[in-house]
């Protein structure tokens, strides 16, 4: 599956996360800033009203959409290709991939622009055109980095907030660069190499922030122009969305496009917000002439008509994620999906299934930090209980331990006899591992629990104890009272 | 010109079965309950947009000129000076020509976009230090230029060159993006043909992928100005 991220088994990506110190320090202040900035621009913004109507506004767009999706990608393809635009329905990676090497390959292209797309990352685009002979070239300033690197993204909006600007330095080296680690100076040399590879480039490759539904329109989002150059230079644009991912009309489009930049870097619009519609005049000097829209299923239209179709809602602005204290800690890498953070805990096991991605829902403290910040209202912290409750209970292989302990203490609490003996012998045969009043390091099950916080020592005493002490403590006291 | 779809029978089917929907069933999109979008900035006067546009463009690294009609071309032709001069390419655009501006242009030698003379247009914008053209709307609150772009109003003159100069007439300021969807959907809804390129452009290019720290021009224009004309 190639939302993957690495080979390594959820808690050992944890593992070896929490040890690197860089990326701690610099998912925590990228997680600082964004957080603050987001809040300046939405609740902090006096001008915009009630915050809570623009959430209240986007959740009603989103839900009214999502439980209509089939005739609003009917109007979208339909108004796509009216234009003359060629959409191609994709309901797994395999018939994405199939459908962009068969274009690629009649125009017989050779060099490929991109801009940034999450959904090409989860359909391993680059790898699938590579094996086309092509040149892929990602023109977003961090995907390019990540590429010359060979890495992958660690957040949806920062792909590459876990590398400082010395790695950076090194791995443009690579590529000739004899700079400083100045940021400006080395996106100065991302600017200048990748000048006349867009001049250059045969087709241009795009995701969607959002499809309009009622002109067959892409809308982007972005910063830094690259996506303007993949779209305008190129004779062939072809752009890859989720299904998801359109609105019925530019109505709604308002929206949510200001939920996405407010919520994602806490900007009133991005630089470029740009919308493109199929079917330029012939003479266009600076357009493509062909238009291909690829819509992809992927397993999402697994989470359609259940308890985890709000999951849909997304809008891929990662707010969640700057406020998760578990990302926090241990970044993006770990969770080892594309899409990390609580909102990748929650779509990873719908898209790539429990066996690969059952762990994730655990990757949370369920405070709902991620719920009240998603400015489409998706219950993210309820959607991981649910996913944990579908594990647990056979959805997945849940971890071993877990098992063990529910099935052990299923057995233990249904027992007088066993429970009583539990909660006598705990304190003894728990006490090696108790320092100053807690258990720092625990093993087996306790072990994952232990590295990120100390677990409380058993009392001496227990609450059954304690309890028959207390009540007994109250008669006599009462009895006093009475008497008195 | 009418082009292709792919295997979208069994795509929605399987849509509109998971959601229990009657395949090809028609749908009327509701109006909306909550719709904070018309309040902001909604009693708010072109002057005062102009004051809101001009303390957002603070917020990202954006000059602005104001002059007047008749102070127009000047304004320009210094405006041009200031930013190193040429090379200077500007859209086909029938204003340059009703706003006074055809002198100021041919004096600063600058290369007008001709769809006649195909890709050398794109050499030239890539080669220029100054692309001028002229707003379609203004969002006020993000100071944010709208250019509907055309085969004439070409978008690679606010693309490529270093510096982007927007000419923004005050009677085309609104309060924010809402107006300009209106816009568009207003010629949606009249059957009209929509700009197959809207670009909304707020600012300089910009990234902060690099440890969160600021790179003001990045692929697009280094810097951008906007001379805003208080008659027009």
């Amino acid at each position: 599956m190639s939302m993957k991220v690495g080979n390594q088994p959820f808690f050992e990506g944890v593992d070896q996360a929490i040890h690197n110190s860089f990326m701690v320090n610099a998912v925590s202040s990228a997680q600082d800033g964004l957080r603050d900035k987001k809040l300046k621009a939405t609740v902090g913004d006096e001008t915009l009203g009630d915050w809570e109507n623009w959430r209240n506004a986007g959740e009603e767009i989103r839900a009214f959409t999502l439980n209509h999706l089939d005739y609003y990608l009917k109007q979208l393809s339909d108004n796509f290709s009216a234009r003359g635009g060629h959409v191609f329905f994709a309901q797994t990676v395999e018939e994405a991939q199939g459908y962009i090497r068969k274009v690629v390959r009649e125009k017989k292209a050779k060099n490929i622009v991109k801009s940034k797309s999450m959904v090409t990352e989860e359909i391993s685009l680059n790898e699938a055109l590579e094996e086309e002979g092509c040149n892929v070239l990602e023109t977003d300033l961090a995907e390019f980095i990540l590429q010359v690197d060979k890495d992958k993204p660690s957040h949806i909006v920062v792909p590459s907030v876990h590398k400082n600007r010395q790695q950076i330095r090194d791995s443009f080296k690579k590529l000739g660069y004899k700079g400083t680690d100045d940021p400006k100076e080395l996106a100065g040399f991302a600017r200048k190499t990748l000048r006349s590879k867009f001049l250059e480039a045969d087709v241009g490759i795009t995701g969607c922030n959002f499809a309009v539904a009622n002109t067959g329109s892409i809308c982007l989002v972005t910063n830094e122009g690259n996506a303007n150059m993949v779209t305008t230079f190129p004779e062939t644009q072809i752009t890859v969305m989720g299904m998801e991912r359109l609105v019925p009309s530019w109505k709604e489009l308002d929206i949510l496009v200001t939920l996405l930049c407010r919520s994602s870097v806490g900007q009133r619009l991005t630089t470029y917000v740009t919308d493109i519609t199929p079917g330029e005049q012939d003479d266009t000097v600076d357009s493509p002439k062909d238009f291909h829209l690829v819509i992809v299923d992927a397993g999402r239209s697994k989470a359609l008509g259940t308890e985890f179709q709000p999951a849909l809602h997304c809008i891929r602005c990662a707010a969640c994620l700057n406020v998760c204290p578990v990302y926090r800690h241990i970044g993006g890498h770990a969770y080892g999906s594309i899409y990390p953070g609580p909102i990748g805990a929650v779509l990873s096991p719908i898209l790539g299934g429990y066996k690969e991605y059952g762990k994730l829902p655990y990757a949370s403290s369920l405070c709902a930090a991620c719920t009240e910040a998603c400015p489409v209202k998706i219950p993210l912290h309820e959607l991981l209980i649910k996913h944990r409750r579908k594990y647990v209970e056979g959805g997945g292989t849940p971890p071993a331990s877990e098992k063990i302990a529910m099935k052990g203490f299923g057995i233990g609490a249904s027992s007088p006899f066993i429970y009583k003996a539990g909660m006598k012998t705990a304190p003894i045969l728990l006490k090696p591992l108790v320092h100053h009043g807690a258990i720092e390091k625990g093993p087996g099950p306790m072990k994952p629990w232990t590295h990120g916080r100390d677990l409380p020592a058993p009392s001496k005493e227990n609450f059954r104890a304690w309890f028959k002490r207390h009540k007994e403590t109250e008669v006599q006291k009462t009895n006093k009272e009475t008497s008195d | 010109m009418s082009g292709t779809i792919e295997n979208r029978e069994a795509f929605l089917e399987n849509i509109a079965k998971k959601l229990n929907r009657e395949s090809g069933a028609l749908v009327e999109t509701p109006d909306w309950t909550n719709q904070p979008q018309w309040a902001v900035y909604q009693n708010s006067s072109k002057d005062q947009l102009v004051e809101i546009m001009k303390k957002a463009s603070e917020l990202i690294h954006t000059t602005i000129f104001e002059t007047t009609a008749d102070q127009l071309a000047d304004t320009l032709d210094n405006a041009i000076t200031e930013y190193g001069g040429a090379p200077v390419i500007a859209t086909n655009d029938h204003r340059f020509s009703d706003f006074g501006l055809t002198d100021v242009l041919r004096k600063s030698d600058a290369y007008i976009w001709n769809v006649n003379n195909g890709h050398k247009n794109i050499d030239v914008a890539a080669q220029a230090n100054i692309g001028i053209s002229i707003a379609d709307v203004m969002l006020a609150e993000s100071a944010t230029a709208g250019l509907f772009n055309d085969k004439d109003k070409a978008r690679s003159v606010s693309l490529l060159p270093v510096t982007s100069i927007v000419i923004v007439p005050k009677s085309l300021i609104v309060p924010r993006l809402t107006q300009a969807m209106q816009m568009v959907e207003k010629k949606v809804e009249e059957g009209s043909e929509i700009s197959h390129y809207i670009n909304f452009i707020s600012g300089p290019s910009n990234s902060a992928d690099i440890e969160m720290r600021l790179v003001v021009g990045v692929h697009g224009p280094v810097k951008v100005a906007y001379i805003v004309v208080h008659d027009l």
